[in-house]
């Protein structure tokens, strides 16, 4: 029987992931010359976005591993490349190296056991939360962590002068050092001078609380407590009643919201160091943008990945060989001046390349720099159960309803609490 | 024929029994090729039915039915709960008031507008074939790609359609707040494309109308509208009721459209414009729950079901009046 459905569902994954098939092709034609006689090795790598895994990277362990080739293959989204991962996890068709987004992690570690465990010699060199959330209930580390998202403030120094605020950096770190309810004042001092929004978007904000508090929407064991967790009522409270009115948007990633990047209809937003690309690639002709090196409530960090190997790929030890390579601190440093993606481990941040690092757009910032102070000002490493997902994006359309005045603030509070109940 | 006549000479009793004929091989092939060919000819369509159609849907009947695990392959049977859970949702119900809601904002303008437009292209204008072709442009373009263009227009501080408006000093609309108008900007993208696919069906139906008709009626005195009243419509009917049904699923599986109208897919805030369609694939590929969006599916196929009786039921009544006439 369940031989039957296995066989079965795979016919199925096949018929329905049709919006990868770039990806299974690539991954059937994987394993024909790989573990031949002569100790040759064909190794795949599958990620998404930009790594920074450029072909001269990957090119330089061939050079030095001769007997290995690298195929790459990059998703164009994350939503694909979970797609992708999911369907084909404890089957057939993962490339020997897969990345998992932070965002859907949490599902992959509920199938840790079908992944390979990181080698002994490897552990220890990340930052503590970082490897923590990749080690499962047996303490088994699975992932092989890239990227961090540690989180500053940018902000447009000519919008900030023309509203009576300092302009330098150091002097907006300064300004906005302390706790949320510190930023919220400058915020409404902004909007009381311009009559304009402070900062891009409330489900920002939002994202920022949540990723300092140490358990979110469900406990490590499992129990969701996010309609009791009085952080998380507080949290919701904060946001609709002092971000909401200092918002320009509800939520990010509107074609209204790249529109207003350069529009100048906001002096500011939190960003995570991927949030630079964002910003200069939405509106390069302003040359305003600026970062200071401060978060709200303390250090905060949004986003980033992992590699992983699938435990039953037909290379693992090379696999784990490579990924060691690829996560270690000098590849990470030459990946964070390709892409952007700032190191997750200590080592990284003695390196040259990253602390002398400046970006010419936000005005020579050194975001090298504030980039290692923001990563080890995050204390905490918030628990994210596995619908950590869909518990946050009720949560943030309950911050949107009330934003878009189709719900008032405790309305749409008990919506997201009927709603959540049935998950 | 012959068939018939050899079973009856065998079974009566009263006939001398043939001598058992030896058959050679290449006889029997050649029987064979003429009894299983035929089949052979036709099956590929049916076994590829049978693949990509009918064991899909046998399998999402099993899986609604259980707790499923894609990774682990593995499911836990739990009977009519996934059912239960999903019409115990509101998210459900508003999606199958959208559904509806976005299906008549778009099928009514559109057979209106494609009735319309035909009866145009019906009558004796220059460059026929290039009008003809040029209603079915739209309908050339990817739907992704018409969602993307027309979600812009739609923005709600940087569309085109608002910025005309707050230009002529109308008020700007929230059509990503407001479910009513969410539902007219989808119904927009929907009827750009479909439009122009059904005023060909209809003016072929018209072409077929006998000129008679419109000649006698013109020598009685009847004036264009009173033609277009009295021959053109009640002609069009059966081609009407065909372009209603396919219109009918096509709205109710609507996809496309609400999941690139904003940059989530997920139909909005409050659930202004998500559709059916939209809310079972992120149950399956959002939260991985195949056997909630299993049963959702099979809802949907009943729900079809029902409104394809109720439109034959329609359509039976409409067609013996027609011949009564």
């Amino acid at each position: 029987m369940t031989v039957k459905l296995s066989r079965r569902t795979k016919a199925i994954a096949g018929i329905a992931s049709a919006a990868s098939i770039a990806i299974i092709a690539t991954g059937c034609s994987a394993p024909s010359d790989s573990g031949g006689g002569d100790g040759k090795v064909e190794l795949t790598i599958a990620t998404f976005n930009d790594f920074g895994y450029s072909d001269e990277l990957l090119q330089e362990y061939m050079d030095e591993n001769p007997n290995v080739t690298i195929v790459h293959n990059r998703a164009a989204t994350s939503n694909d490349a979970r797609a992708n991962y999911f369907q084909k996890l404890g089957k057939e068709g993962l490339a020997d190296i897969e990345a998992v987004e932070v965002d859907w992690f949490t599902e992959a570690m509920e199938y840790s056991d079908l992944l390979a465990e990181v080698p002994a010699d490897a552990k220890g060199r990340w930052l503590d939360w970082k490897e923590a959330a990749a080690t499962d209930g047996e303490g088994r580390l699975v992932g092989f962590g890239t990227d961090v998202g540690p989180q500053g403030v940018c902000y447009r120094s000519d919008l900030f002068a023309a509203a009576g605020l300092p302009t330098d950096r150091t002097e907006v770190a300064a300004l906005l050092e302390g706790d949320w309810d510190n930023f919220f004042s400058v915020a409404d001092q902004y909007k009381a001078a311009t009559g304009k929004p402070f900062i891009d978007s409330a489900n920002s904000v939002l994202q920022g609380i949540v990723n300092q508090l140490e358990t979110a929407y469900e406990e490590p064991d499992g129990t969701a407590v996010a309609t009791e967790n009085a952080d998380i009522e507080d949290a919701y409270n904060t946001v609709v009643e002092r971000a909401v009115p200092i918002s320009a948007y509800a939520g990010q990633w509107s074609d209204d919201w790249f529109a207003s990047m350069a529009n100048g209809e906001f002096a500011a937003m939190l960003c995570p160091g991927w949030m630079h690309g964002v910003i200069s690639g939405g509106a390069p002709e302003v040359t305003g943008w600026d970062v200071a090196d401060v978060f709200p409530g303390g250090g905060g960090n949004w986003g980033g990945s992992y590699l992983t190997v699938p435990a039953d790929g037909k290379n693992v030890d090379a696999a784990l060989k490579l990924a060691d390579w690829l996560t270690a601190p000098e590849q990470q440093v030459k990946a964070f001046v390709n892409a952007g993606t700032f190191p997750s481990q200590s080592d990284a941040y003695e390196d040259e390349g990253l602390t002398a690092f400046t970006n010419e757009y936000f005005n020579d910032a050194p975001t090298g720099e504030i980039g290692i102070n923001r990563a080890e000002a995050v204390t905490v490493a918030t628990f994210k159960g596995p619908k950590f997902f869909q518990f946050h994006d009720a949560l943030q359309n309950a911050v949107t309803r009330v934003f878009d005045g189709v719900e008032d603030q405790s309305t749409s509070w008990n919506t997201w609490v009927t709603e959540v109940s049935a998950f | 024929m012959t068939a018939t006549a050899t079973r009856v000479d065998e079974s009566a009793p009263n006939r001398p029994v043939r001598p058992p004929r030896v058959i050679s091989f290449s006889q029997r092939l050649s029987r064979w090729d003429l009894k299983v060919s035929p089949y052979l000819y036709i099956s590929p369509f049916f076994i590829m039915f049978a693949v990509v159609g009918l064991f899909p849907i046998a399998f999402t009947a099993v899986i609604s039915f259980m707790d499923w695990d894609l990774v682990r392959n593995s499911g836990q049977f739990i009977g009519v709960d996934q059912y239960a859970w999903i019409l115990g949702q509101p998210q459900f119900w508003t999606a199958l008031r959208n559904t509806f809601s976005i299906f008549l904002f778009s099928a009514v303008p559109q057979l209106i507008a494609a009735i319309f437009i035909a009866a145009m292209l019906d009558r004796n204008i220059r460059a026929k074939t290039f009008w003809r072709m040029g209603v079915l442009v739209p309908f050339v373009m990817a739907p992704v790609a018409v969602a993307l263009i027309f979600s812009n227009m739609f923005g709600d501080n940087h569309g085109l359609v608002n910025n005309i408006l707050t230009d002529v000093g109308l008020p700007a609309i929230q059509w990503h707040k407001d479910a009513f108008w969410s539902h007219v900007a989808i119904a927009t993208m929907v009827n750009f494309r479909w439009t122009g696919y059904n005023t060909l069906i209809l003016l072929a139906a018209m072409q077929a109308i006998p000129r008679d008709y419109y000649e006698a009626a013109t020598v009685d005195g009847a004036g264009p509208f009173r033609q277009f009243r009295s021959i053109t419509l009640p002609s069009l009917k059966p081609t009407l009721i065909f372009v209603i049904i396919t219109a009918t699923i096509g709205g109710l599986q609507i996809f496309d459209e609400p999941r690139m109208f904003d940059q989530f897919g997920r139909g909005g805030a409050a659930q202004q414009w998500l559709t059916i369609t939209l809310y079972l694939y992120d149950i399956g590929w959002g939260q991985w729950n195949f056997g909630r969006a299993a049963a959702l599916a099979w809802i949907l196929f009943l729900i079809i079901l029902i409104i394809g009786l109720i439109n034959l039921l329609v359509t039976r009544r409409l067609v013996r009046d027609e011949g009564r006439r």
